[in-house]
């Protein structure tokens, strides 16, 4: 079977050794690992080559889910398949827990975690492979070489940003805190990721996940999530669809659409305001905006299936989704 | 019936081969037959629903599989495998591997030079390539070391100097450059096979034709995916003799080819069969792994064990041939199918496999259960820089099935009938010849059609659901064994011993192979019927080629025909002993004395005339000696008379319905199925439980084949050459999960057949081949579209709704079937 590559290993027991352990280190050099169900096929494929893998399980600080008066706090250890059966998440953020839901499989979600998700490593049909099978297409610039293959001209790594959650928690306006040893700030979930396929986010060196908080304001809110994939479980999304808005009197009063399974960060649709505010809920507002996403989002073949059909797909899903979060045909 | 023409004679089976004595090939006549139960009063264990033998060990996590053996000393292997999808290899250098701690030796092409290949004819594959690689992920070198990891960064210090060469991609670049050679064991450019036969005269019987329907399909290879990677564990010991034990389903043809390329005598080799994780077909020969870890044990003197990965399984293939099918069908006005004509090119791979048989399956196991009139088949096998592919469940017949039963429904449609009716009214009949002259004798298809017709409700859904909804049908035909050994000779293809002692205990050995399709619990089934013992207390050892006399193994459908026959026979020689002893001790005809459920009694008086069956034993091993007994199994001499009628020749046919109920979103072009109803005539149930499950398992690869699967690989781009396959994990090759599985209902219908074990015929293959043609169909039937390429992808799907006017066609095949209901014509 494929073998794991040599390393040290710990497992610290609370945030502050946890924090204290990975302060000043090279980002290469040390792997954290909350569930390891990205990880460890990941270091399989030689994808991670760290000297020392730092295990946050026994972490217990980080596993809970805490009403806050910011909104619904959730520990990055929460288990996705916690999150997707938690019953004041699929209360007031249905759509999260909805995503949540749609992570792989049963065994999967019961080890992967909500911060492992949003940190999950950016995916490729040309990277996400062995070593032999890298070496032989000739390795690309995320790993060991200097070509992209999706874009061949390109010099910036386009892998595709895969996480389900992420879309959803940015449409409907959360944060995410991130701790290192000297601090933590806050920021929306929207500016964790950066648009680079090789570290799509904003953590640097000694950083860590620690809390996400679901916006009080985002309560109850019409909000709908949906993933193309060609099996009903296991498959990583080949597109992804968030929405969350507001409406009042028949009219839109605000909307976020994200997309994601393209490049390296989720799209958050732009002209919103423009398009959607102040029309009436129903299928020409849900058309208008089906018609800018499919402007906006090109697909690339660094996900699997023909980019074509998955850019006609886009404007599918928007409807779809927009119709699921405001009620009316699916 | 013209000659075949351009048959090379290094690839054909030569005329006259060796056939066993005649009065050989007649079975042992048993009393009321070999359908009939033993004992008054008909069975007591055929045919009741019984756990499979080994079931509980499995899902315990107590059966031993290959893998999980570990020998003191032992030793992991790792193969080198090419990056290139054609290469010469103009040196090998393994210095700086060898230096690496814990790395015990390197083997490369030479150490293991000599030819092999399942096919006697087509010998064209080395355990390591010598000369050159013919596709990405050939091995070439192997290395022995402490722990998989340190094999597996050895690995990265080999130095391989490559001359990379022109790759061949496809059918089309094998036929346009047969100068870039792929095998140099092709007699011609790229050729594997070529096959052409004619029966009656096609072209007349075209011409005449009212309808014809020309149409060109397309049949995506896909690869088995059993869950067991493939594994084997080499012992040669200091005196000489080698144990292998491998994940095989041919332990015996395994054995030989151990011999050959190790150059060992046979006697001094022993193979053993561990539990199998699935093989599905892609165990059915000797891999690279066999031989290195053979070879590496025997330079290292220790146990050297290799474990495929799941990316080396994919490079290992042997999977169902890609096929590029081209048919013309006619009709008569009146549903009756007038002649068939096929030209098939067959994507091969880099190495020739069961090719040679592949080449001649995609023509000669579709005569049934239709009855064709004329029929002619041109296959060709090409070489290409990929993987081998090979057989997979099915062998050979799943893709010309798929296209011909596309073809029957469209001409269904063009003549205004009811699908169903049509295949009802070409029904070829029991005990009659196909036109390539094929014997069939029991044929339970009608029953077949009105099992899955009533179940489906049909009558109520064909034609009549809303867009995106549809049924489809679709029937077939299979072997149960083919009837001769892959290679020329006159021993049996199966033998059974079983041992009985005074302790009532029964133990059966017999080289069968047991994959998960439950062919041990056979062999169980029909001791337990004929002498009366518990299930529990019956032992089968199986495919240890030190204890087991010869079963030819798990493939072409085989094992519960000849090796039940095999134990069949075994059994009533025992049974034959054990109540000739009692019938003399209690004074009354042996036939009056029956061997049941634990007791031995005379049926005119149980109360006074009784014992148990261990007690029964005791009497026979007291009057005459230790209690043993033999079975073998011979085919009766079968075949068309001419070069290449033997193959597809089996002493029993099975036969199938399918009806297909699918949902399609047309906006995302998502095809679901719902539903999947199998009809099988398996001639007898021995056990219902298993043969459904076979039925299940083989509907849902056709299935999957259908909707998700593909073996694709890479074009060339810049910065890499053709041939790397396009996603070797299971993440990557989307075989279906159980979300995406389709209700299975299995309807078993027994047509008892006069010659198999008690009338059974074979479950494991048949049951899979019009799953997909079914759901093409009812594709048509709900969208409008005909599906003739594989696999029926969304983006395929979206494509054919665009380029057609689906819903015109949608109407039209409805107008046209009530049309023709009204008018008396149809269902």
């Amino acid at each position: 079977m494929l073998t794991v590559p040599g390393f040290t290993w710990s497992r610290p027991t609370s945030l502050e050794a946890a924090l204290a352990e990975i302060a000043g280190t090279d980002r290469g050099d040390v792997l954290v690992i909350a569930g390891g169900t990205d990880a460890v096929p990941n270091l399989k494929h030689r994808l991670h080559e760290p000297k020392r893998i730092v295990h946050l399980a026994s972490v217990r600080e980080l596993r809970k889910v805490r009403e806050q008066p910011a909104g619904l706090e959730l520990g990055a250890l929460v288990r996705l398949s916690e999150i997707a059966g938690d019953a004041r998440i699929i209360r007031d953020y249905p759509a999260v827990a909805r995503a949540a839901s749609q992570v792989a499989s049963p065994q999967i979600r019961n080890m992967g975690t909500i911060g492992g998700n949003l940190c999950l490593d950016t995916r490729c049909t040309y990277y996400n492979q062995t070593f032999f099978w890298r070496e032989a297409l000739g390795f690309c610039l995320k790993k060991d070489g200097t070509r992209c293959h999706v874009v061949t001209q390109g010099k910036r790594c386009v892998a595709a940003h895969s996480s389900d959650v992420a879309p959803m928690l940015i449409a409907l306006g959360a944060t995410v805190e991130i701790a290192n040893a000297s601090g933590r700030r806050m920021i929306a979930v929207e500016d964790f990721f950066v648009g680079d396929g090789i570290h799509n986010n904003v953590l640097g060196s000694g950083d860590l996940v620690t809390r996400i908080v679901l916006p009080a304001a985002s309560r109850g809110l019409p909000m709908a999530y949906q993933k193309l994939r060609p099996r009903a479980a296991i498959d990583f999304p080949m597109l992804s669809v968030a929405a969350c808005g507001a409406a009042s009197g028949g009219l839109i009063e605000a909307l976020t659409v994200v997309v994601s399974a393209l490049g390296a960060k989720p799209r958050t649709l732009g002209q919103m305001d423009a398009i959607a505010k102040g029309q009436a809920v129903g299928e020409p507002v849900w058309e208008a905006v089906a018609q800018a996403a499919h402007k906006q989002c090109r697909p690339l073949t660094n996900v699997p299936y023909d980019p074509d059909w998955r850019h006609e797909m886009v404007p599918v899903f928007v409807r779809r989704v927009l119709r699921e979060a405001f009620g009316g045909p699916r | 019936m013209s000659e075949p023409k351009g048959d090379k004679p290094a690839m054909a089976i030569p005329k006259g081969r060796a056939m066993p004595r005649e009065d050989r090939l007649s079975p042992p006549e048993w009393e009321g037959g070999r359908s009939a139960p033993p004992n008054e009063g008909g069975f007591r264990t055929i045919g009741k629903r019984n756990r499979k033998l080994e079931g509980l060990a499995k899902v315990t996590g107590r059966a031993v599989y290959t893998d999980d053996l570990s020998l003191p000393r032992m030793l992991h292997g790792k193969l080198l495998r090419s990056i290139h999808a054609h290469a010469r290899i103009r040196s090998i250098d393994a210095t700086a591997a060898l230096a690496l701690p814990g790395v015990h030796a390197v083997i490369i092409g030479k150490d293991l030079p000599v030819y092999f290949g399942i096919i006697p004819w087509t010998e064209d594959e080395q355990a390591l390539c010598e000369d050159k690689a013919r596709y990405v992920g050939d091995a070439i070198a192997a290395i022995a070391a402490d722990s998989e990891l340190i094999a597996e960064e050895a690995l990265r210090l080999i130095r391989v100097d490559y001359e990379v060469l022109d790759a061949v991609h496809d059918i089309e670049s094998a036929l346009a450059h047969p100068e870039w050679k792929v095998n140099e064991k092709a007699s011609e450019g790229n050729i594997s096979k070529k096959v052409l036969l004619e029966f009656g005269a096609v072209e007349a019987a075209l011409d005449a034709s009212d309808e014809v329907i020309e149409g060109e399909y397309w049949y995506e290879g896909s690869t088995h995916a059993p869950i067991e990677t493939h594994c084997a564990l080499a012992d040669f010991d200091p005196t000489g003799f080698l144990t292998l034990w491998s994940s095989t389903q041919v332990a015996h043809y395994l054995h030989r080819d151990l011999a050959k390329v190790l150059e060992l005598p046979t006697q001094r080799i022993r193979v053993i069969q561990p539990t199998v994780g699935g093989a599905f077909g892609g165990k059915s020969e000797a891999f690279s792994l066999e031989f290195c870890a053979a070879k590496l044990s025997m330079v290292t003197g220790r146990p050297v064990k290799i474990l495929y990965t799941r990316e080396e399984v994919f490079y290992a293939h042997r999977g169902r041939h890609p096929m590029q099918l081209k048919y013309r069908t006619g009709m008569s006005r009146g549903g009756m199918l007038t002649a068939t004509d096929a030209k098939i090119h067959i994507d091969g791979g880099a190495y020739s496999s069961f090719g040679l048989v592949t080449t001649y399956y995609s023509g000669q196991l579709l005569t049934a259960p239709y009855h064709i009139p004329a029929y002619r088949f041109d296959s060709t096998r090409v070489f290409t820089n990929k993987p081998c592919c090979g057989p997979k469940r099915g062998h050979g017949s799943v893709q010309p099935r798929f296209a011909f039963e596309c073809q029957i429904d469209k001409l269904a449609e063009r003549v205004g009938l009811d699908p169903i009716e049509v295949r009802r009214r070409n029904f070829i009949g029991e005990n009659t010849n196909t036109v390539n002259g094929m014997r069939i004798t029991s044929n339970g298809f009608p029953q077949c059609l009105d099992e899955v017709e009533r179940a489906s409700e049909w009558g109520a859904k064909f034609r009549r659901m809303p867009y995106g909804r549809g049924v489809g049908i679709a029937g077939s035909m299979y072997i149960s064994g083919t009837n001769y050994c892959i290679y020329p000779n006159e021993m049996p293809q199966s033998a059974v011993q079983i041992k009985l002692d005074r302790s009532g205990r029964a133990t059966v050995f017999c080289g069968i192979s047991d994959i998960g399709q439950g062919a041990e619990t056979v062999l169980a089934l029909i001791v337990a019927e004929e002498l009366g013992v518990d299930l529990r207390d019956i032992r089968v050892v199986a495919a240890d080629t030190d204890l087991t006399p010869v079963d030819l193994g798990s493939y072409s459908s085989r094992e519960t025909f000849m090796c039940g026959n095999a134990c069949l026979d075994a059994a009533r020689h025992l049974r034959e002993t054990i109540t000739t002893t009692l019938g003399e001790r209690w004074g009354v005809p042996k036939g009056e004395v029956v061997l049941a459920g634990g007791q031995a009694v005379w049926t005119r008086d149980p109360a006074t005339h009784a014992m148990s069956v261990k007690e029964a034993f005791q009497a026979a091993e007291a009057a005459h000696g230790t209690l043993g007994s033999v079975g073998w199994y011979q085919s009766p001499k079968l075949g068309g008379d001419y070069r290449g009628g033997t193959i597809g020749a089996s002493p029993a046919y099975s036969f199938t319905a399918h009806v297909a109920e699918v949902s399609c979103d047309e906006e995302t072009g998502f095809v679901k199925v719902e539903r999947l109803w199998v009809a099988h005539d398996c001639g007898r149930a021995l056990n219902p439980v298993t043969v459904e499950g076979q039925m299940e398992g083989s509907a849902y690869m056709g299935f999957a084949e259908a909707i998700f699967e593909s073996q694709d690989y890479k074009p060339a781009a810049v910065g890499h050459g053709f041939g790397l396959h396009h996603g070797p994990s299971l993440l990557d090759y989307r075989i279906p999960t159980s979300l995406d599985t389709p209700e299975l209902s299995a309807h078993i219908v027994e047509s008892i057949d006069p010659e198999g074990p008690y009338g059974a015929k074979e479950a494991g293959e048949g049951p899979l081949h019009p799953s997909v043609p079914a759901i093409a169909n009812a594709i048509h039937d709900a969208l409008g579209i005909r599906c003739d390429r594989l696999p029926f992808h969304p983006p395929a799907i979206r494509a054919l709704l665009r380029v057609g006017d689906a819903r015109a066609n949608w109407e039209r095949a409805r107008l046209q079937i009530q049309g023709a209901k009204s008018g008396g014509g149809g269902c």
